[in-house]
């Protein structure tokens, strides 16, 4: 199944794509997730993360068909 | 309750009338409604604004707004809400955002409409982009108040 990553808003401008997809392993967490895709990028301060949709933090355990999100501050409303 | 999404321009003051009329079974019930409504203003950061584009994360926003609304719930009692929120394409003086509450008493719905708003604001997943006269820039944090 994998894990599906997705990115928004300027950081999504800032990587030149919206998503991403990471074989599962074991032992994984947000901030490996990160890493494996963009080992020459540390993630930008600030950047908020998410798991299946709810705000997670660095250590959070990332599983096979998890969905990680990665996005800048929000500015709704 | 309802909480939409809407990739169209809206007009917040019928919607919020359209709303009402439909709460048939409450009419008589709720003495309060309250509401706030927030509109995309032509300056920001010393510089005009020609324009906005709203983006959000499908899903995650309309769940935690589900979620807010839950928690608003808890702590206080209100008959019904309503969010309407854009995404999309912006001019100046579109409106950006609709919150309404209807109880039985004017706490509830005063209350409860700032802690929706303000709990939208620092949870619900929507970023916004500005177009200005030569480039476009991401707005990088929420004003505090």
């Amino acid at each position: 199944m994998a894990i599906q990553v997705k990115y928004f808003a300027s950081l999504r401008d800032r990587l030149g794509r919206g998503k991403d997809q990471v074989q599962a392993a074991e032992g994984l967490t947000v901030t490996t997730v990160w890493s494996q895709l963009w080992p020459d990028t540390p993630l930008p301060p600030h950047t908020l993360t998410a798991v299946n949709m709810e705000y997670a933090g660095p250590d959070h355990p990332v599983q096979d068909g998890d969905e990680v999100a990665f996005f800048p501050p929000i500015t709704g409303g | 309750m309802k909480i939409e999404i809407r990739e169209q321009p809206f007009d917040p003051f019928q919607e919020l009338a359209c709303h009402q009329e439909s709460l048939v079974e409450l009419r008589g019930r709720y003495g309060a409604t309250a509401s706030f409504v927030g509109a995309l203003r032509d300056y920001n950061e010393g510089e005009p604004v020609h324009g906005m584009t709203l983006e959000h994360y499908p899903g995650m926003t309309e769940h935690h707004l589900e979620r807010i609304l839950e928690e608003a719930r808890l702590n206080w009692e209100f008959l019904d809400a309503l969010i309407i929120h854009r995404v999309g394409e912006l001019h100046p003086n579109d409106p950006i955002v609709l919150v309404a509450v209807w109880s039985s008493h004017r706490a509830a719905a005063f209350d409860a409409c700032r802690f929706i708003m303000e709990a939208l604001k620092s949870r619900a997943p929507f970023w916004k982009k500005e177009t200005l006269a030569d480039r476009q820039r991401w707005v990088e944090r929420n004003t505090p108040g």
